[in-house]
């Protein structure tokens, strides 16, 4: 059980740049928890993962995971709990080493690392069968720089990166936002397959409506640093876009704006 | 004959340096400039040590400890306290001159005479001459460098440096302190740079303060120099091989430049004129082939306007 309590957080305090993305925000998430998030621009979901995974110190509150409080963790120190995905294809992988170093170092993801040999051949056929499950063809070429894959092909690397070594959380920032409709689908189902598969406790976020309603057993929505609606189990199932507009104007009093929301038709 | 021989013999031993450069410029991609004040510092502690009458390969090995422990401060300014990598080893380099001229007791150069060294005995065993001697052992060395660099940069914590260089926000998220990592890289390769003024000091039997002048200028061209004569080569031997051969290379023009008569002081101008080049002209290239490849009409628009043109009759 992951659990943020009272968490704020204010970018550049005490500037006029003063910005406040994070007020008061109170969160449980289930183990097994698949929760997708939405809001628009600016109302805090990246910087809630951020918290989430330690990017920066949180002004004040708590974060749990699994009893241990790691609000004071680096980022370094909670990576061995959690796997991530990143908006940005880029950011996920190391462009100038091989596919198979990329995935022996997430494989390492936590762990202390010492003077072993970094490729171990046995750790090679597992990549392989792993790789293969992507169904990108990527299994005959794990010796190739990731830099020569397409940003599709490094998301779904990236994804089974964040998921060989099994997080605790995993992180999902617009992961598929940067890809072209037809690979976004194909990752995003990707996605669902792994973390089911895996059982794993995950918080996406996406633009799309549709996909928020469909995928994963718990939807929230955020507003203002704060989570405006929290809805799970069937009555997340029989949620319309229509609806979700609505709670959105109800709960903040005014129109959702998202420049890069798609209501999904 | 014997300027080239000798040419050679200091192009492999400051090839060590070189190797140093290599790991902070091109595969952490940090300009560290300690490289001056850490290869002097080599120079002077190891020739220092050797005439206080400590045996010599335990002093090159302080020599090495000490490059070591100055890449460390640079490390530490850098990744502790956030300092600009340029300016964290600028700092280091200014401070490490003043502690140099105290390692050599106020002097500025601290010659070893007739004082054995690592080099000394081979000419006394092989009965070969200093220069020859220094290309013997500056060999082995190299060989058991790159060996070692090899074999370190293909272990998890050197995987962990080289994804460091690579992309420092994934590396952090996979759970690695980045600021070790680049303190480990700043330290190890300093050391390699103190190794390589010990070396390069015994050699020419003195350790001067301003011998490591202009070193981090000399890797850089090396390194260039290295990489237009192989290629874009993949295997990382390969590449390390590389930097010591345009360290060879670099020492060799020097050599030739001399005896066809250039000032030795007008070669710190022409490694800079070098390194400067070779560092525009990728970008001079990018802008011809931009602009030569702009024209003002889309050629592909047009041509797909004809098409869908001539479909539609
Ligand atoms: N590192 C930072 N420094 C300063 N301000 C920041 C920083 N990160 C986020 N912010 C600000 O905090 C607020 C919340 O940003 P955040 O990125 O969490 O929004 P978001 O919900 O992810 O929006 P989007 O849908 O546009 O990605 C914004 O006003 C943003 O400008
Ligand atoms: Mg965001």
């Amino acid at each position: 059980m992951i659990e943020l309590k009272h968490i704020s957080k204010t970018f550049n305090k005490g500037t006029v740049n003063e910005k406040r993305a994070l007020s008061n925000l109170n969160l449980t998430i289930a183990d097994g928890d698949f929760i997708t998030v939405i809001g628009g621009n600016g109302a805090g979901k990246s910087t809630m993962l951020n918290a989430l995974a330690g990017v920066f110190p949180v002004d004040c509150g708590t974060i749990t995971i699994d009893g241990v409080n790691v609000t004071m963790e680096p980022e370094h120190k909670r990576a061995k709990y959690i796997g991530r995905v990143f908006q940005d294809p880029m950011k996920g992988t190391c462009a100038g080493m091989q596919i198979e170093e990329n995935l022996s170092l997430a494989k390492r993801r936590g762990k202390t690392r010492g003077l072993g040999w970094q490729l171990k051949a046995e750790e090679r056929v597992l990549y392989r069968e792993q790789l293969a499950t992507l169904g990108l063809g990527l299994e005959t070429r794990l010796s190739d720089k990731v830099g020569l894959l397409s940003g599709g092909q490094r998301q779904a690397v990236t994804l089974l990166m964040a998921t060989l070594q099994k997080p605790k959380l995993l992180l999902l920032d617009e992961h598929t936002a940067a890809l072209d409709p037809a690979t976004a689908a194909k990752v995003l189902k990707l996605t669902c397959e792994i973390v089911e598969e895996n059982k794993l406790t995950s918080l996406m976020v996406t633009h799309n409506m549709r996909d928020a309603i469909a995928i994963g057993n718990r939807l929230i929505m955020m507003d203002n640093g704060r989570i405006i609606y929290d809805v799970a189990g069937e009555e997340k199932k029989r949620l319309t876009v229509e609806d979700l507009l609505h709670k959105f104007e109800e709960a903040s009093g005014t129109e959702f704006a998202n420049d890069r929301m798609m209501l999904g038709n | 004959m014997g300027s080239l021989q000798s040419g050679v013999a200091q192009g492999v031993l400051w090839g060590i340096m070189v190797l140093g450069v290599y790991i902070t410029y091109k595969l952490l991609d940090i300009p560290d400039l300690t490289a001056d004040g850490s290869f002097t510092l080599g120079g002077c502690v190891t020739t220092v040590a050797i005439l206080a009458g400590i045996d010599p390969i335990l002093a090159t090995l302080m020599g090495l400890g000490a490059g070591f422990l100055a890449g460390a401060v640079t490390g530490i300014l850098h990744t502790v306290f956030e300092i600009p990598a340029i300016l964290a080893g600028i700092l280091t380099q200014i401070g490490l001159w003043s502690v140099n001229l105290r390692i050599m007791g106020g002097k500025a150069n601290n010659p070893l005479l007739k004082a054995d060294s690592t080099i000394s005995f081979f000419t006394d065993a092989l009965g070969v001459t200093q220069s020859q001697a220094s290309l013997l052992l500056g060999v082995l060395l190299v060989i058991a460098v790159i060996l070692i660099l090899y074999w370190f940069f293909g272990t998890e914590i050197g995987s962990a440096l080289r994804a460091t260089g690579d992309n420092e926000d994934m590396i952090r998220a996979l759970g690695v302190n980045t600021g070790h990592t680049k303190l480990l890289a700043l330290a190890l390769s300093n050391a390699l740079i103190g190794l390589s003024g010990a070396m390069v000091a015994q050699m020419q039997k003195y350790a001067d303060i301003n011998m490591g002048r202009g070193a981090i200028v000399i890797g850089l061209a090396a390194i260039v120099i290295g990489e237009v004569l192989l290629g874009r080569a993949k295997n990382f031997g390969v590449k390390l091989f590389s930097a010591i051969l345009g360290s060879i290379v670099y020492f060799i023009i020097q050599a030739l430049v001399l005896r066809f008569g250039m000032d030795a002081n007008d070669m710190k101008l022409l490694s800079a004129i070098m390194v400067a080049v070779a560092l525009a002209i990728p970008v001079a290239m990018r802008r011809y082939n931009t602009k030569k490849s702009y024209v003002e009409y889309d050629l592909y628009g047009a041509e797909a306007e004809q098409k869908t043109g001539g479909a539609e009759k």
